[in-house]
């Protein structure tokens, strides 16, 4: 277990829990009513997830002698509705669709993800083609009826589907973004004859324009959600056995908090809740520290992710992929249409296996011996070159300061695995080989946040990097350099970075709808209608959630923006829209301020063409107290260590004596100057010879560049 | 291998990534719906001899050479003695460009600390050139738009205003296609600039020592790979609808040492219309179909492309020369792949999938009011449909995926939200697949018609109607496509048509070639099959 301080913001004096259910480690954070947070991390047990959960509460409780029943609040994010749809562990589902749509989901975008590659596999639907039905029925783009609904072929449709036994049942009909009154209709049909069936209709869960994406989510909605419930109602009833009988709250996928009951309705926006806590941790102390563009960068056992935050706000993005089942190849995925945190994943983690391939190039990941064999050094009978391996070869880990303190790493399985995988194939001595792994990942991993940058539009100079999980603090000052940032902040906490995020995040809900009109022919009316209808829709989902929180002020934000192309094109610039209703003149308004936004993007803007307002969305949240702003300090003494070891500095390209600190040991005011190691339970954190850090207040990391002062 | 190699390794990387960024902020940026949904573009960096170091991997495979090669022709018109730190360069000229007039290619010198050390280049497919308008109609590349020389766009930083003007003045949506000019331009200048800044980071002076390291790696590993073929003559011969007449291509490859030559020699001779395909693009898919089978792993640079020459007797279709019609060069070119891969088929009996439906199933319409004094303005309305590719040694065909163009399709909701169409019906197309060990991919079923008064005016360019996919090593051919109205009346495969206001027209796209004896297919596989009515018969 670990203490962390921290600032005291809205909701201290209040305890509170934040529960974080990984891939590997489930981490649970304690916030005590003096504001403290206590950390700890055990493993995730995959079968039951709550058993985790309860055994990492009782561990907290019993250390902080927290008595459970002053609990005030639980927030919980998980990876099961992910991992259910990955590993296809969900309910026996069927699609219905639209006469002459049966094969959406099959054949998406009728692409290859990999264009250099042969023998690539597709990835295969959620739902398979018999278990995919059509209902005669037709509506056109402006959501008005073509086809009638066929009530009687639903009817023996329904029939069918309860001889066959489904559990979930998804609805998905052409264009019922705009009019989901047939969705609606079969819903009822099929509530009437067999009650017990769980149903999703994409009208509901995801009333965005696009087939594919859309039929994709009610899908995954409808695959997971009878799972999700009855999961979410086992851990709220075990947590109330064993004394905890607070509100229980998920974190979705767009980073905000929403009831059991919202969530046991609708498990897709949990998906890639974890990572969002990591985006609203970093969010947060961004706002602590006043900066409003900061890159935040994760890294763990076997990806890294890297998100952008600007004006204190994770950038969201209205779909994503799930399950890349190609080296996270764009297009080997299910997409799924939610708001979601956006952000960039690539197989970059300590586990990352090296190779070499047919060019005699070193490639890193994105396979990874995870966890278990995990890498060489942890002599678990991983024998493949790892990008922790390296580390340990260049001095940056040592088996001393090694923070877990059930694995005891072995150098010389490191050095065998780094000369048998790569040093011997090219001719390298292992410590060499190690140089080329660990400048390879550290490459792709710019390359990957760099080309995320200009996928929103944006150039990465001036940003702040915020670095977290448990292999990010070695990384991070070498791309900091490459990247060309001045400022590095690794706040404390940084191994349970999500939870702690958990904690931090408002009640909020975003309602996203596709309604097509242009500036030729602004149909305000219908805008303000939709926009009317999201508000209401928004409000409702975070009143559910504030409706149990005493301590939540009932005032609201609500934030509206649309989002709009030049007719043509084919990606949506978001623009923000004032408060107050549309009226006559509200075209010619929008189209300014479209433009200025096209501008910001590319520089230049097109007179004269038609602007296509395409999908409208709202988002409301519980009003936060901003965070308490940490003044950065200057050094007032210079830290020492009688300890040092040689690290590789690949600025200089030659081993140096490197100072070791101790986290704990270091106080705010101390100046720690490169090069030099910091060391903490769940990570270290690397300083080449041009770096410094100053510890700041909140006890972050503060980590600039000799000559490179913000 | 060295401390240098590896720091040639990461920046190698590096100009890769720069590459990237540059394709993406034209994928953005880009008005016309085939950069946007096919990847129709391009972007490569180069050494100051023109010889490419890298470039992103885009869409489509028409722009794996046809890029590399255009920087000799810059550097050739322009004049090495004209060359000044602030120029840009332009043209569209298919035979020193990419094939046809729509692509639009610019070029930009990179000087660092005033001397010249590379250049960036990219190519998008614009929404209009002129002339015609898109399609096969013209008898000579004169009506098929207007054709820029290579041209200083800019010079010295001034920009050439009389050639925006007169490239403005002859277009159709000038405002978009000068646009993707000037963003054409832009992603030049952002790759110069983060060239420039690598430059600072690693303490480089020029790329050459760089760029002789990647030639290098590349070399050797494109050498290792032709191993896999043994040396000799492979010929193929394939049979297509064509356009106005049945088309026979014919390849030979001559597999040697140190690389490899097609021959289109015996190819049909040149159509009248816009579908004949200059030799530098029948290239690059012939090109792309050898690094497919043998090196997928390579990335494209000189090195990689370097090996793989071709010939062709003027004349023939896959060899045309100025004035010949050009414009839907991809028509045919994109069979020029399966083409080749056939010829190496009998070496490579474990990697060479079966033939697949090749050319893309476009859905092209102007949709007009079908009452003459109706003053609905008339719509433009693409769609691109993929039928299914060929069975693969190990795997079945993919369904309704494009091979070898990258190309995706559109969402229907979309589709319909821009136009008067309704699309009835979109889906897979059973018993379609060719019969084998492993099946082919199938096609899809797709039904169209006009909607709120309007009637289609068809331009109708479908293959593989008449000459179905043929399977491998004892794989049964897919099925054949075939165009009809609602009422059962025969539509034409080629050429303009129309759809009446009230009819619905139906595609059935075909299905891709099986690999190996069906008795052989996996008796799981075969129930599968019956279960997800893929197969009904």
């Amino acid at each position: 277990m670990e203490a962390i301080r921290t600032g005291r913001r809205g909701g201290a004096d209040r305890t509170r829990i934040g529960a974080d259910v990984g891939g590997t480690f489930t981490d649970i954070v304690l916030q005590t009513a003096d504001s403290t947070l206590h950390s700890t991390k055990v493993l995730t047990t995959y079968d039951a997830p709550e058993q985790g959960i309860l055994a990492g509460i009782e561990q907290l409780s019993r250390a902080t002698g927290t008595d459970l029943g002053e609990v005030d609040q639980i927030i919980h994010g998980t990876t099961l509705a992910t991992n259910a749809l990955i590993e296809r562990r969900g309910a026996k589902t069927a699609l219905v669709t639209t006469a002459g749509f049966r094969d959406v989901i099959e054949t998406g975008t009728e692409s290859r993800f990999e264009q250099y590659d042969l023998n690539i596999v597709l990835p295969e639907p959620l739902i398979e083609r018999k278990d995919r039905y059509v209902v005669t029925e037709r509506l056109n783009a402006r959501g008005e009826v073509l086809v009638d609904f066929d009530d009687d072929g639903a009817r023996s449709l329904v029939e069918h589907l309860g001889e066959q036994g489904y559990e979930s049942v998804a609805v998905g009909f052409l264009h019922s973004y705009r009019n989901g009154v047939h969705e609606q209709r079969f819903r009822s049909l099929l509530k009437e004859a067999l009650g017990d069936v769980s149903v999703s209709i994409s009208s509901e869960i995801s009333p965005q324009m696009r087939e594919y994406e859309r039929f994709n989510t009610v899908c995954a909605n409808a695959y997971v959600q009878p799972l999700m419930a009855s999961y979410l109602l086992a851990l709220r009833d075990q947590l109330g056995a064993i004394g905890v009988d607070c509100p229980l709250y998920l974190i979705h996928s767009g980073g905000g908090l929403m009831s059991v009951e919202s969530a046991a309705e609708f498990p897709v926006r949990l998906i890639e809740s974890g990572p969002a806590g990591g985006s609203i941790f970093a969010a947060d102390l961004a706002g602590r520290y006043g900066r409003d563009r900061v890159l935040s960068y994760d890294m763990g056992g076997t990806t890294a992710k890297i998100s952008l935050i600007e004006d204190f706000t994770p950038r969201t993005a209205k779909v994503f992929e799930v399950d890349r089942r190609s080296r996270f190849k764009k297009g080997s995925g299910m997409p799924i249409s939610i708001p979601v945190i956006e952000m960039i994943e690539i197989g970059a983690g300590g586990g990352s296996i090296a190779q070499v391939d047919a060019l005699g190039q070193i490639r890193v990941g994105p396979h990874s011996s995870g966890s278990d064999p995990g890498p060489a050094a942890y002599d678990r009978g991983g024998t493949d070159p790892t990008v922790t391996d390296a580390n340990l070869a260049l001095g940056r880990l040592h088996p001393d300061t090694f923070g877990a303190a059930d694995i005891d790493l072995k150098p010389e399985l490191a050095t065998n695995a780094l000369s048998s995988g790569v040093g011997d194939p090219l001719g390298l001595d292992p410590d060499t080989a190690a140089v080329g792994i660990s400048e390879v990942v550290d490459e792709n991993m710019t390359n990957a946040a760099r080309v995320h940058a200009v996928e929103g539009g944006r150039d990465l100079a001036g940003f702040t990097m915020i670095a977290f999980g448990g292999g990010a603090p070695l990384h991070a000052s070498r791309l900091i350099d490459k990247l060309g940032l001045t400022e590095l902040i690794v706040p404390s906490g940084a191994g349970v970075g999500s939870a702690i995020g958990f904690l931090r995040a408002p009640f909020a809900y975003e309602a996203i709808r596709s309604f097509y009109t242009t500036t030729d022919d602004f149909d305000y009316v219908g805008a303000n209608a939709v926009l009317a209808e999201l508000t209401s829709e928004a409000e409702s989902f975070v009143r559910m959630g504030t409706a149990t929180d005493s301590s939540v002020e009932p005032e609201t934000i609500i934030e509206r923006q649309v989002s709009m192309r030049y007719t043509g094109q084919g990606w949506e610039i978001p623009v923000r829209l004032e408060d107050g209703d549309f009226d006559e003149f509200a075209a010619e308004l929008l189209a300014a301020e479209f433009t200025k936004a096209y501008l910001e993007f590319f520089g230049r803007a097109i007179d004269d063409l038609t602007i296509e307002a395409v999908s409208w969305a709202v988002r409301v949240s519980s009003r936060q107290e901003p965070p308490p702003l940490v003044e950065t300090v200057e050094p007032t003494s210079t830290a020492v260590s009688a300890f040092s070891r040689e690290m590789y500095d690949p600025a200089l390209d030659a081993r140096v004596p490197a100072r070791v600190f101790q986290r704990s040991d270091l106080a705010p005011g101390d100046l720690v100057a490169g090069p030099a190691l910091i060391v903490e339970t769940q990570t270290t954190t690397v300083l080449g010879s041009h770096h410094r850090c100053v510890v700041q207040p909140d006890d972050s990391l503060r980590i600039t560049r000799a000559g490179g002062e913000p | 291998m060295r401390t240098a190699d590896l720091r040639n390794q990461v920046m190698w990387k590096r100009l890769i990534s720069v590459v990237e960024e540059q394709a993406l902020t034209l994928v953005r940026t880009a008005f016309s719906t085939s950069v946007r949904e096919a990847g129709d573009l391009s972007a490569g960096v180069f050494d100051t001899r023109g010889r490419m170091i890298a470039q992103a991997v885009t869409g489509t495979p028409g722009h794996v050479n046809t890029m590399a090669a255009a920087l000799g022709h810059f550097i050739n018109d322009i004049g090495p003695e004209r060359i000044f730190e602030g120029d840009v360069y332009i043209t569209n000229d298919p035979w020193k460009g990419t094939g046809h007039l729509h692509d639009i290619t610019v070029a930009t010198p990179v000087f660092y600390n005033g001397a010249h050390v590379g250049f960036f280049a990219s190519t998008a497919h614009v929404v209009d050139i002129g002339g015609r308008g898109y399609g096969p109609e013209a008898r000579e590349v004169y009506e098929e738009g207007i054709r820029i020389p290579i041209l200083k766009w800019v010079e010295r930083g001034n920009l050439n205003r009389d050639l925006v003007t007169v490239v403005a003045q002859n277009v159709r949506e000038s405002d978009q296609v000068v646009g993707d000019i000037f963003g054409l331009a832009a992603c030049n200048e952002s790759g110069r600039r983060r060239l420039c800044a690598m430059f600072d980071e690693f303490g480089l002076s020029d790329l050459d020592d760089l760029a002789e390291f990647v030639f290098d790696r590349t070399r050797k590993a494109t050498m290792a790979a032709l191993k896999s073929v043994p040396e000799g003559v492979y010929t193929n011969q394939m049979t297509v609808d064509g356009y106005d007449h049945t088309l026979t291509l014919c390849v030979s490859v001559t597999v040697a040492a140190d690389g490899m030559h097609a021959d289109f020699t015996g190819t049909s001779p040149l159509s009248k219309f816009g579908v004949n395909v200059p030799l530098t693009y029948a290239q690059a898919y012939f090109t792309y179909g050898m690094l497919v089978a043998l090196a997928p792993e390579l990335p494209n640079n000189f090195a990689s492309l370097e090996p793989f020459t071709v010939s062709a007797p003027p004349g023939v279709i896959l060899n045309a020369q100025h004035p010949d019609p050009v414009a839907v060069r991809h028509v045919i070119g994109h069979f020029v792949t399966d083409l080749c891969l056939g010829a190496i088929a009998s070496a490579l009996p474990d990697r060479i999938p079966a033939e697949g439906s090749g050319a893309l199933w476009n859905f092209q319409a102007s949709a007009r009011a079908a009452s003459a004094d109706d003053p609905k303005p008339p719509v433009e309305l693409l769609m691109f449909n993929s039928g299914g590719s060929g069975a693969r040694p190990s795997l079945d065909g993919m369904t309704a995926t494009a091979f070898p163009s990258g190309v995706r399709t559109m969402s229907v909701e979309a589709t319909e939200q821009v136009g008067p169409i309704i699309i009835w019906r979109k889906e897979i197309r059973n018993d379609s697949g060719g019969a084998g060990r492993q099946r082919g991919g199938l096609g899809q079923i797709i039904e169209v018609g006009p909607t709120d008064g309007y009637l289609f005016e068809f331009s109708a360019m479908f293959d593989r109607v008449a000459n179905p996919a043929r399977g491998r090593g004892g794989g049964g051919d897919g099925a054949a496509g075939a165009v009809y109205l609602d009422d059962g009346s025969p539509f034409p495969t080629k050429g303009k048509e129309t759809v009446p206001a009230d009819r619905r027209l139906i595609l059935k796209l075909p299905g891709g070639g099986g690999f190996g004896d069906p008795a052989e297919r996996d008796p799981a596989a075969v129930a599968n099959d019956q279960l997800q009515d893929y197969v009904t018969i």
